[in-house]
């Protein structure tokens, strides 16, 4: 399929989503669509798959202009988008999901479940991409269901697929064989357009990238003769710095110290199994893994959040299990929250509420129960003078700062106190590349300070770039620390569960 | 993207103050890298602070620079204020249909209505003119006039309060009048048995006792919430069933009946632990003292939801349980305050009717006092000051409403009619936006609707 955009134009209220876009997709290419978060990439994606309507521009697909009302057209025309997230049903098998909407039914609406089923099996086995046709979706892991959603596209003969942010959730292998998938599907003349903010994956599967910066393309690039810093500085609109400056750490006493610690879900499974860690005062300890694995009750756990079916957890020597979240804060842990819409900041709470948004009812911001506007929000304006938080006022409510500034504004009220252990899970998740490099930096910083830092992240490159030892979490399970450098090929084999002895050979990293 | 906070997108206001495609067509430069890089750093944070004011102003309707008096007016005419003065004003119109059609002298025209039209209609106008006319003659029209309105809105406020304040901590207190109840019993209770103590003494613990008996209510269901998930919709819709039988039994035994008496009606309360009239020139004109307790108290919850620690653990959790619970904050703890304070409000809302107005306790003394408390806090928007305005003009309306009940014969129903037409059209601000065609760019009203759900 040949897809042409011609000025697509999209308004919200004191907004330019996309300006005048142009954008061409030939047969069999995989376009890729680079740009920061809050670019546009997401909106004009919406509008070729008929969700917005542009305020002006056109849609031409094989020299056809394009009316879309909502998804159907864009179904029938041949566009196919399989979603960050996921859109199935998760009790339904693999077949009921993929022929959802376009069921064949016999007498009486009677569902056809053996001819879906084969067909099903039939389309894996063609496209390259083997599922179990009556698998239920809820018991695939997550690159299988990404597999699903692909396969629910190609049920309906896309011929143009959208992968909004594919690898976000897959190992390095998975994203591998993704890779692979899409090579097969555009040799037969399809086409994809591939939507990331990973530099690396553009370079490894984009025949052409256009890059996307507030809602303009500002340039399409040859991945084979553009270098990764060159598309860094192209998407931010300046020139970045990829690599953070690190001096060696200066490791003193322990801090932080796991033993057998075992964490379960609400139906008694465990999802954090036998972990010991320990992180020393100035270093930088990063637990990599596949999100799922059961990092986020191990952040829980640590910092109060979460009982703990066994094992202990000690900060400084102070006992976590017993005491309460308040307490665990206010004792010396600063924790960075994954997500920080929903646990890092109240959006409608001002940004200088925010900042005292742990330490509301301790002094000087508070004084006999009376809360005490005057030193908050002297505070806040330190803040974010210190913090670079780009904000109109301290009284602005939190929610209306862009991402980036959001993840500062949760930084600088973590960081900017002193403490035992910082625990930064996800730090830079949904952040654009400019507050990225300042928030690694303090991160950094406060090493060098003498704080141990739990950093847990997906990114493998961020964890590669900061961690003075990583530890790989698989199934609950955590292998490591294992000494920096490693090589990034084994940190991804151990994401995917491969034995860590296996991996290193006879050369382990060592553990100290 | 939608899943994280803020808008969708980062928007570009200096772009989108630019004439769109002003150079002819967009910057266009295949296979180029070198020269796109252009945006200085200094420029990137002009343009992040423009863009978040832009959306404050769009959340707030008023920018930042703006002043004191842009504000007054930006305050006053806010598409919320708006949206609640206009479901007050559809509340009327819809109102006036149902008094034309309720009116004999109007129906009798509608047997003609296509001959002559004009007499439907202006026998309409009559009807709803002098009932309306009576309505505001009512509530405004006189010292005496006022006097009924502020007796009226004495508990309204009370029990306002009492749903507003859980409603700051997103819950949902339906059980004001379980609440209201409770207060007034004990309050009765202590002020018919102390005899003999002076009144500086006994209505203080009158009230005191009435206040904590309202709080133990509103306690209750706060535990359940907080221990066991209960969800405080259905425990406080419980609680008033059993308060409301409860005190119906009670109040025939002869812990409370008058001894000279078989129906069941309390003894009086001592002249002692009754609040004093206000207008003691005008012995007849009942607003009382318990008015100046209620607009104390109001205070208080002004300063505890909007200046204290406690209230700043009461909004976030109210706005966002799980960044609170990040934050060391217990939402468990604050959920009890928060059913706790709001049950103290009814508690003394019902101890202001029974030591103010009433004397005696009778079955069904509430009168639905408490489930006012809701129509007065959403009109309120869960804000203090405009619960306390809300009390008054929800008392304004039932003052008014009995004189028009005896001036026109318009049922006094119609008064409760209007305040159910009023939490319809908040409780679907999509609807008077609708029809007024106002568009929707307020909206943080988080706190005040997400009781509903639960």
């Amino acid at each position: 399929m040949r897809l042409e955009l011609q000025g697509i134009t999209k308004r919200f209220p004191g907004v330019v989503a996309n300006d005048h876009v142009d954008l061409v997709v030939e047969p069999g290419e995989v376009h890729g669509l680079l740009g920061e978060n809050g670019a546009g990439k997401s909106t004009l994606m919406n509008i070729l798959y008929g969700l917005y309507g542009a305020d002006e521009g056109e849609i031409i697909v094989d020299g056809q202009r394009l009316e879309l009302e909502d998804p159907g057209d864009a179904i029938d025309a041949g566009i196919g988008m399989v979603h960050q997230h996921f859109m199935l049903v998760p009790v339904f098998t693999v077949a009921e999901n993929i022929v959802l909407g376009v069921e064949h039914t016999a007498r009486l609406g009677k569902l056809d479940r053996g001819r879906a089923s084969a067909e099903v099996a039939e389309l894996a086995e063609r496209s390259g991409l083997p599922v179990d046709p009556d698998a239920l979706v809820e018991d695939l892991p997550v690159g299988i269901q990404q597999r699903v959603e692909i396969l629910k596209a190609l049920y309906r003969d896309a011929r143009l697929l959208i992968l909004d942010e594919p690898t976000a959730v897959l190992t390095p292998q998975e994203a591998d064989d993704l890779f692979e998938a899409i090579r097969a599907f555009t040799a037969e003349g399809r086409s994809v357009i591939f939507i990331s903010h990973k530099l690396r994956e553009h370079r490894a599967i984009a025949d052409r990238i256009s890059v996307l910066r507030r809602g303009r393309i500002v340039g399409t690039a040859d991945p084979r003769t553009t270098s990764e810093q060159e598309l860094a500085n192209l998407m931010v609109g300046r020139p970045v710095e990829l690599s953070v400056q690190r001096p060696p750490a200066a490791p003193g006493p322990a801090v932080l110290q796991i033993e057998g610690l075992r964490v379960e879900d609400a139906v008694g499974t465990a999802v954090v199994d036998e972990v010991d860690l320990t992180i020393n005062a100035g270093e930088i300890v990063a637990v990599a893994g596949v999100e799922g694995n059961g990092q986020s009750p191990l952040v829980r756990a640590v910092t109060g959040l979460q009982e703990i079916s066994a094992g202990t957890v000690t900060i400084a020597g102070r006992p976590v299990v017993g005491a309460t979240r308040k307490q665990v804060l206010r004792d010396g842990t600063g924790h960075v929250p994954e997500d920080r819409g929903s646990d890092g900041l109240v959006a409608d709470f001002s940004v200088a509420e925010n900042l005292v948004l742990n330490l509301w009812d301790a002094a000087p911001f508070a004084r006999r129960g009376t809360l005490q506007f005057g030193a908050i929000n002297a505070h806040a304006r330190t803040l974010v003078e210190a913090y670079d938080i780009r904000t109109p006022s301290v009284e602005t409510t939190a929610g209306s700062l862009s991402g980036g500034n959001q993840q500062k504004l949760v930084v600088a009220r973590e960081f900017d106190r002193p403490i035992d252990l910082l625990v930064a899970s996800q730090p830079t998740r949904g952040v654009d590349v400019g507050s990225i490099e300042y928030i690694h930096t303090q991160l950094v910083a406060k090493r060098d300070e003498g704080t141990a830092v739990l950093l847990v992240s997906s990114e493998l490159d961020e964890v590669l770039a900061l961690a003075d030892r990583v530890a790989v979490m698989f199934h609950g399970r955590l292998v490591g620390p294992f000494d920096t450098p490693i090589a990034k090929e084994d940190v991804g084999r151990m994401m995917a569960g491969a034995d860590p002895d296996e991996v290193l050979g006879s050369s382990p990293g060592g553990q100290p | 993207m939608s899943d994280q906070q803020g808008p969708p997108e980062e928007p570009t206001p200096e772009e989108a103050g630019s004439p769109p495609g002003a150079s002819g067509s967009p910057p266009q430069q295949p296979e180029a890298v070198e020269g796109a890089v252009v945006v200085s750093e200094q420029e990137r944070a002009r343009a992040e602070i423009e863009a978040a004011k832009q959306r404050d102003a769009d959340a707030t309707g008023v920018s930042l620079e703006a002043t004191f008096s842009q504000r007054l007016v930006a305050a006053l005419t806010g598409t919320s204020v708006v949206v609640t003065v206009l479901a007050f004003v559809s509340a009327l119109v819809i109102g006036a249909f149902i008094i034309a059609l309720s009116e004999d002298a109007v129906r009798e025209t509608l047997s003609y209505f296509f001959a002559r039209p004009t007499d439907a209609v202006r026998a309409s106008l009559d009807a709803v003119g002098s009932a309306y006319l009576a309505l505001l003659q009512g509530s405004l029209g006189g010292v005496p006039q006022l006097s009924e309105t502020l007796v009226s809105s004495t508990p309204l406020i009370l029990t306002g309060l009492a749903v507003a304040v859980p409603l700051r901590a997103g819950l949902f207190n339906i059980g004001a009048e379980g609440q209201f109840v409770a207060g007034g019993m004990v309050a009765g209770l202590v002020g018919f048995t102390l005899t003999g103590v002076p009144m500086l003494v006994h209505l203080p613990l009158a009230l005191l006792a009435g206040i904590a008996a309202g709080a133990a209510y509103g306690w209750v269901p706060g535990v359940l919430k907080a221990r066991t998930g209960a969800h405080e919709v259905i425990s406080t819709i419980m609680l008033n069933n059993i308060g409301l039988l409860v005190s119906g039994y009670l109040i025939s035994t002869t812990l409370f009946r008058r001894p000279d008496r078989a129906d069941p009606i309390s003894r009086s309360v001592e002249e002692s632990a009754r609040f004093p009239r206000l207008l003691w020139w005008e012995p007849s004109l009942r607003v009382n003292a318990s008015l100046l307790v209620a607009l104390a108290l109001a205070v208080a919850i002004f300063w505890m939801v909007e200046r204290s620690t406690r209230g700043f653990e009461l909004n976030a959790v109210g706005l966002n349980p799980r960044a609170a619970t990040a934050a060391g904050m217990s939402p468990g703890n604050t959920v009890i305050l928060a059913m706790t304070t709001g049950g103290a409000m009814a508690g003394a809302a019902g101890a202001a009717v029974i030591l103010g107005l009433q004397y005696r306790l009778t079955i069904g003394f509430s009168a639905g006092l408490g489930f006012d408390g809701i129509t007065v806090a959403l009109l309120g928007r869960g804000r203090i000051g405009g619960t306390v305005a809300a009390g008054i003009l929800i008392g304004a309306l039932k003052a008014g409403g009995r004189n028009m009940q005896a001036q026109t014969g318009t049922s006094l129903e119609l008064a409760l009619v209007i305040q159910a037409l009023i939490i319809v059209f908040i409780a679907a601000p999509g609807l008077v936006r609708a029809i007024f065609r106002i568009k929707a760019d307020d909206l943080p009203t988080a706190q005040v609707s997400k009781g509903w759900g639960g």
